[in-house]
Protein backbone atom coordinates (compact mmCIF):
# COMPACT_ATOMS: atom_id res chain seq x y z
CA UNK A 1 0.00 0.00 0.00
CA UNK A 2 1.39 3.38 -0.92
CA UNK A 3 0.71 6.64 0.85
CA UNK A 4 1.51 9.62 -1.34
CA UNK A 5 1.94 13.27 -0.46
CA UNK A 6 -1.75 14.04 -0.99
CA UNK A 7 -2.70 11.21 1.36
CA UNK A 8 -0.34 12.70 3.94
CA UNK A 9 -2.13 16.03 3.56
CA UNK A 10 -5.43 14.24 4.14
CA UNK A 11 -4.01 12.49 7.22
CA UNK A 12 -2.65 15.74 8.64
CA UNK A 13 -6.05 17.41 8.17
CA UNK A 14 -7.91 14.47 9.75
CA UNK A 15 -5.66 14.62 12.81
CA UNK A 16 -6.85 18.10 13.73
CA UNK A 17 -10.17 18.90 15.34
CA UNK A 18 -13.05 17.37 13.39
CA UNK A 19 -15.40 20.21 12.33
CA UNK A 20 -18.81 20.01 13.97
CA UNK A 21 -20.59 21.63 11.06
CA UNK A 22 -22.91 20.41 8.27
CA UNK A 23 -20.06 19.94 5.75
CA UNK A 24 -17.09 18.81 7.84
CA UNK A 25 -15.19 17.12 5.01
CA UNK A 26 -15.41 20.25 2.87
CA UNK A 27 -13.69 22.17 5.67
CA UNK A 28 -11.04 19.48 6.13
CA UNK A 29 -10.49 19.36 2.36
CA UNK A 30 -9.83 23.07 2.37
CA UNK A 31 -7.23 22.58 5.12
CA UNK A 32 -5.59 19.94 2.96
CA UNK A 33 -5.81 22.01 -0.22
CA UNK A 34 -7.97 19.43 -2.01
CA UNK A 35 -11.52 19.32 -3.33
CA UNK A 36 -14.13 17.79 -1.03
CA UNK A 37 -14.64 15.00 -3.54
CA UNK A 38 -10.96 14.08 -3.70
CA UNK A 39 -10.62 14.36 0.06
CA UNK A 40 -13.54 11.98 0.59
CA UNK A 41 -12.39 9.49 -2.01
CA UNK A 42 -8.87 9.36 -0.55
CA UNK A 43 -10.30 8.98 2.96
CA UNK A 44 -12.62 6.18 1.79
CA UNK A 45 -9.70 4.40 0.13
CA UNK A 46 -7.67 4.55 3.35
CA UNK A 47 -10.66 3.20 5.27
CA UNK A 48 -11.02 0.35 2.80
CA UNK A 49 -7.37 -0.63 2.90
CA UNK A 50 -7.25 -0.40 6.67
CA UNK A 51 -4.95 2.61 7.08
CA UNK A 52 -7.92 4.20 8.82
CA UNK A 53 -9.18 1.62 11.27
CA UNK A 54 -12.19 3.64 12.39
CA UNK A 55 -14.09 6.81 11.61
CA UNK A 56 -16.08 7.86 14.62
CA UNK A 57 -15.90 8.86 18.24
CA UNK A 58 -14.15 7.50 21.28
CA UNK A 59 -15.78 8.16 24.61
CA UNK A 60 -14.02 9.23 27.73
CA UNK A 61 -14.82 5.88 29.33
CA UNK A 62 -14.22 7.12 32.86
CA UNK A 63 -17.00 9.64 32.36
CA UNK A 64 -19.17 7.17 30.48
CA UNK A 65 -19.33 5.04 33.63
CA UNK A 66 -16.36 2.69 33.16
CA UNK A 67 -14.21 4.19 35.86
CA UNK A 68 -11.90 1.23 36.28
CA UNK A 69 -9.82 -0.66 33.77
CA UNK A 70 -7.12 -3.24 33.96
CA UNK A 71 -4.51 -4.60 31.62
CA UNK A 72 -4.44 -8.36 32.14
CA UNK A 73 -1.44 -10.37 31.00
CA UNK A 74 -2.34 -14.04 30.51
CA UNK A 75 -0.21 -17.14 30.16
CA UNK A 76 -1.95 -19.07 27.40
CA UNK A 77 -0.51 -22.28 25.91
CA UNK A 78 0.77 -21.19 22.47
CA UNK A 79 -1.28 -23.81 20.63
CA UNK A 80 -4.46 -22.41 22.22
CA UNK A 81 -3.73 -18.72 21.60
CA UNK A 82 -6.06 -18.30 18.61
CA UNK A 83 -9.03 -20.01 20.21
CA UNK A 84 -8.56 -18.30 23.60
CA UNK A 85 -8.13 -14.85 22.05
CA UNK A 86 -11.31 -15.29 20.04
CA UNK A 87 -13.19 -16.07 23.24
CA UNK A 88 -11.64 -13.07 25.01
CA UNK A 89 -12.59 -10.79 22.09
CA UNK A 90 -16.20 -11.93 22.24
CA UNK A 91 -16.55 -10.38 25.69
CA UNK A 92 -18.08 -6.88 25.37
CA UNK A 93 -15.87 -5.43 28.12
CA UNK A 94 -12.64 -6.44 26.39
CA UNK A 95 -11.47 -3.53 24.23
CA UNK A 96 -8.01 -4.75 23.19
CA UNK A 97 -6.55 -8.24 22.79
CA UNK A 98 -2.99 -8.83 21.59
CA UNK A 99 -0.70 -11.83 21.34
CA UNK A 100 2.86 -10.78 22.20
CA UNK A 101 6.25 -12.33 22.67
CA UNK A 102 7.43 -13.36 26.14
CA UNK A 103 10.64 -13.17 28.17
CA UNK A 104 12.29 -15.77 30.43
CA UNK A 105 11.06 -13.99 33.57
CA UNK A 106 7.75 -12.94 31.97
CA UNK A 107 5.86 -15.89 30.47
CA UNK A 108 2.64 -13.96 29.72
CA UNK A 109 1.77 -13.86 26.03
CA UNK A 110 -1.82 -12.57 25.74
CA UNK A 111 -2.85 -9.07 26.80
CA UNK A 112 -6.44 -7.90 27.27
CA UNK A 113 -7.71 -4.48 28.32
CA UNK A 114 -10.82 -4.90 30.45
CA UNK A 115 -13.21 -2.13 31.49
CA UNK A 116 -15.60 -2.11 34.43
CA UNK A 117 -17.36 0.24 36.77
CA UNK A 118 -15.34 -0.86 39.80
CA UNK A 119 -12.27 -2.91 40.56
CA UNK A 120 -14.56 -5.67 41.85
CA UNK A 121 -16.30 -5.76 38.49
CA UNK A 122 -12.94 -5.97 36.68
CA UNK A 123 -12.00 -8.89 38.94
CA UNK A 124 -15.26 -10.63 38.19
CA UNK A 125 -14.84 -10.11 34.41
CA UNK A 126 -11.34 -11.60 34.73
CA UNK A 127 -12.81 -14.65 36.47
CA UNK A 128 -15.45 -14.96 33.73
CA UNK A 129 -12.76 -14.83 31.04
CA UNK A 130 -10.76 -17.41 32.97
CA UNK A 131 -13.62 -19.83 33.32
CA UNK A 132 -14.77 -19.37 29.71
CA UNK A 133 -11.32 -20.40 28.50
CA UNK A 134 -10.15 -22.75 31.23
CA UNK A 135 -7.14 -20.51 31.95
CA UNK A 136 -8.16 -20.56 35.59
CA UNK A 137 -4.87 -20.88 37.49
CA UNK A 138 -4.39 -17.62 39.34
CA UNK A 139 -0.67 -17.72 38.46
CA UNK A 140 -1.60 -17.67 34.77
CA UNK A 141 -2.75 -14.07 34.88
CA UNK A 142 -1.27 -10.80 36.06
CA UNK A 143 -3.71 -8.02 36.89
CA UNK A 144 -1.79 -4.89 35.94
CA UNK A 145 -3.90 -2.15 37.48
CA UNK A 146 -2.97 1.45 36.76
CA UNK A 147 -1.34 3.31 39.64
CA UNK A 148 -0.75 6.50 37.66
CA UNK A 149 -1.34 7.70 34.12
CA UNK A 150 1.83 9.52 33.08
CA UNK A 151 0.85 10.06 29.47
CA UNK A 152 -2.08 9.34 27.18
CA UNK A 153 -1.98 10.94 23.76
CA UNK A 154 -2.70 10.29 20.11
CA UNK A 155 0.20 9.65 17.81
CA UNK A 156 0.79 12.58 15.46
CA UNK A 157 1.60 11.22 12.02
CA UNK A 158 3.78 12.94 9.43
CA UNK A 159 4.25 16.06 11.50
CA UNK B 1 -23.18 5.17 35.87
CA UNK B 2 -23.74 8.35 33.94
CA UNK B 3 -27.30 8.87 32.75
CA UNK B 4 -27.51 9.89 29.12
CA UNK B 5 -30.79 10.87 27.49
CA UNK B 6 -32.27 8.38 25.04
CA UNK B 7 -31.30 10.69 22.16
CA UNK B 8 -27.69 11.07 23.37
CA UNK B 9 -27.35 7.29 23.65
CA UNK B 10 -28.56 6.84 20.07
CA UNK B 11 -26.19 9.51 18.82
CA UNK B 12 -23.22 8.10 20.75
CA UNK B 13 -23.88 4.53 19.65
CA UNK B 14 -24.01 5.63 16.00
CA UNK B 15 -21.02 7.89 16.34
CA UNK B 16 -18.82 5.31 18.07
CA UNK B 17 -19.42 2.76 15.39
CA UNK B 18 -19.40 4.65 12.18
CA UNK B 19 -19.11 8.27 11.17
CA UNK B 20 -20.27 8.30 7.52
CA UNK B 21 -17.77 9.27 4.83
CA UNK B 22 -20.32 11.35 2.97
CA UNK B 23 -20.64 15.10 2.40
CA UNK B 24 -23.16 15.50 5.24
CA UNK B 25 -22.36 12.81 7.82
CA UNK B 26 -24.38 14.40 10.62
CA UNK B 27 -27.45 14.64 8.39
CA UNK B 28 -27.06 10.90 7.66
CA UNK B 29 -26.91 10.10 11.37
CA UNK B 30 -29.91 12.37 12.01
CA UNK B 31 -31.93 10.58 9.36
CA UNK B 32 -31.01 7.19 10.78
CA UNK B 33 -32.08 8.00 14.33
CA UNK B 34 -34.95 10.30 13.41
CA UNK B 35 -34.00 13.84 14.37
CA UNK B 36 -32.60 17.02 12.84
CA UNK B 37 -29.03 17.45 11.59
CA UNK B 38 -28.57 20.56 13.74
CA UNK B 39 -29.71 18.64 16.82
CA UNK B 40 -27.08 15.96 16.19
CA UNK B 41 -24.36 18.57 15.77
CA UNK B 42 -25.47 20.48 18.83
CA UNK B 43 -25.58 17.34 21.02
CA UNK B 44 -22.16 16.17 19.82
CA UNK B 45 -20.73 19.59 20.58
CA UNK B 46 -22.23 19.52 24.09
CA UNK B 47 -21.00 15.96 24.76
CA UNK B 48 -17.53 16.92 23.56
CA UNK B 49 -17.41 20.10 25.64
CA UNK B 50 -18.51 18.27 28.77
CA UNK B 51 -15.78 15.69 28.19
CA UNK B 52 -17.90 12.61 27.39
CA UNK B 53 -16.49 12.36 23.89
CA UNK B 54 -12.72 12.12 24.05
CA UNK B 55 -12.08 12.36 20.33
CA UNK B 56 -14.04 12.33 17.11
CA UNK B 57 -12.63 11.73 13.66
CA UNK B 58 -10.24 9.27 12.06
CA UNK B 59 -8.31 6.60 13.96
CA UNK B 60 -5.31 5.35 12.06
CA UNK B 61 -3.65 1.94 11.94
CA UNK B 62 -0.09 2.97 12.66
CA UNK B 63 1.43 -0.12 11.05
CA UNK B 64 -0.19 0.64 7.70
CA UNK B 65 1.29 4.14 7.77
CA UNK B 66 4.80 2.80 8.18
CA UNK B 67 5.06 3.07 11.95
CA UNK B 68 6.35 0.24 14.09
CA UNK B 69 4.66 -0.17 17.48
CA UNK B 70 5.98 -1.78 20.65
CA UNK B 71 4.79 -2.31 24.21
CA UNK B 72 7.64 -1.85 26.66
CA UNK B 73 7.62 -2.98 30.28
CA UNK B 74 10.17 -1.51 32.68
CA UNK B 75 11.23 -2.32 36.19
CA UNK B 76 12.05 1.04 37.72
CA UNK B 77 13.45 1.79 41.17
CA UNK B 78 10.66 3.54 43.08
CA UNK B 79 12.79 6.57 43.94
CA UNK B 80 13.52 7.19 40.23
CA UNK B 81 9.96 6.69 38.93
CA UNK B 82 9.07 10.34 38.30
CA UNK B 83 12.27 11.20 36.46
CA UNK B 84 12.15 8.04 34.31
CA UNK B 85 8.45 8.51 33.51
CA UNK B 86 8.96 12.14 32.55
CA UNK B 87 11.92 11.30 30.33
CA UNK B 88 9.80 8.70 28.52
CA UNK B 89 6.92 11.18 28.11
CA UNK B 90 9.30 13.39 26.15
CA UNK B 91 9.41 11.03 23.15
CA UNK B 92 6.77 11.96 20.54
CA UNK B 93 6.36 8.26 19.65
CA UNK B 94 5.23 7.41 23.20
CA UNK B 95 1.43 7.56 23.30
CA UNK B 96 0.60 5.73 26.53
CA UNK B 97 2.77 5.63 29.65
CA UNK B 98 1.33 4.05 32.79
CA UNK B 99 2.68 3.19 36.19
CA UNK B 100 1.20 -0.21 37.08
CA UNK B 101 1.00 -2.70 39.91
CA UNK B 102 3.35 -5.67 39.62
CA UNK B 103 7.01 -6.57 39.25
CA UNK B 104 7.23 -4.48 36.06
CA UNK B 105 5.96 -1.13 37.20
CA UNK B 106 6.11 1.19 34.18
CA UNK B 107 4.49 0.29 30.84
CA UNK B 108 4.54 2.40 27.71
CA UNK B 109 3.80 2.15 24.00
CA UNK B 110 6.37 3.39 21.51
CA UNK B 111 5.83 4.09 17.80
CA UNK B 112 8.86 4.58 15.60
CA UNK B 113 9.59 4.94 11.88
CA UNK B 114 12.36 2.32 11.82
CA UNK B 115 13.88 -0.50 13.92
CA UNK B 116 17.02 1.65 14.28
CA UNK B 117 15.04 4.47 15.84
CA UNK B 118 13.41 2.01 18.25
CA UNK B 119 16.78 0.54 19.25
CA UNK B 120 18.26 3.98 19.80
CA UNK B 121 15.39 5.11 22.04
CA UNK B 122 15.33 1.87 24.04
CA UNK B 123 19.11 2.09 24.57
CA UNK B 124 18.67 5.61 25.92
CA UNK B 125 15.95 4.44 28.30
CA UNK B 126 17.95 1.41 29.51
CA UNK B 127 20.74 3.81 30.45
CA UNK B 128 18.54 5.99 32.69
CA UNK B 129 19.18 5.95 36.44
CA UNK B 130 16.80 3.54 38.17
CA UNK B 131 15.90 1.41 35.12
CA UNK B 132 16.63 -2.14 36.27
CA UNK B 133 15.15 -4.17 33.44
CA UNK B 134 13.37 -3.60 30.13
CA UNK B 135 11.13 -5.97 28.16
CA UNK B 136 10.20 -5.30 24.55
CA UNK B 137 6.90 -7.15 24.11
CA UNK B 138 6.48 -7.24 20.36
CA UNK B 139 3.08 -7.88 18.86
CA UNK B 140 2.65 -11.28 17.23
CA UNK B 141 -0.99 -10.72 16.43
CA UNK B 142 -3.65 -8.08 17.10
CA UNK B 143 -6.99 -9.72 17.77
CA UNK B 144 -9.06 -6.70 18.76
CA UNK B 145 -8.78 -2.95 19.05
CA UNK B 146 -12.20 -1.57 19.63
CA UNK B 147 -12.74 0.99 22.30
CA UNK B 148 -16.49 1.09 21.97
CA UNK B 149 -19.18 0.78 24.57
CA UNK B 150 -22.76 0.12 23.66
CA UNK B 151 -24.91 2.44 25.74
CA UNK B 152 -28.19 0.79 26.67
Amino acid sequence: MTIDEKDRQVIRALQGAFPLSPHPYAELAERAGLSEEEFLSRTRRMKENGAIRKMGAVLQHRKAGFKENVLIAWRVPPERTDEVCRRFCAHPRVSHCYDRNTAPDWPYNVYTMVHGQTREECESIARELASETGITERADRQMLYTLREWKKASLVYFC
Amino acid sequence: MTEFSALDKKILNELQGNLPLSPRPFADIAEKIGCQEETVIERIRALKESGYIRRIGAFFESGKLGYHGALIALRVKESCMASVAQHINGYAGVTHNYEREGSYNLWFTLHTRSPEEETRILDEIRALDGVERLLNLKVKKKYKINVQFQLK
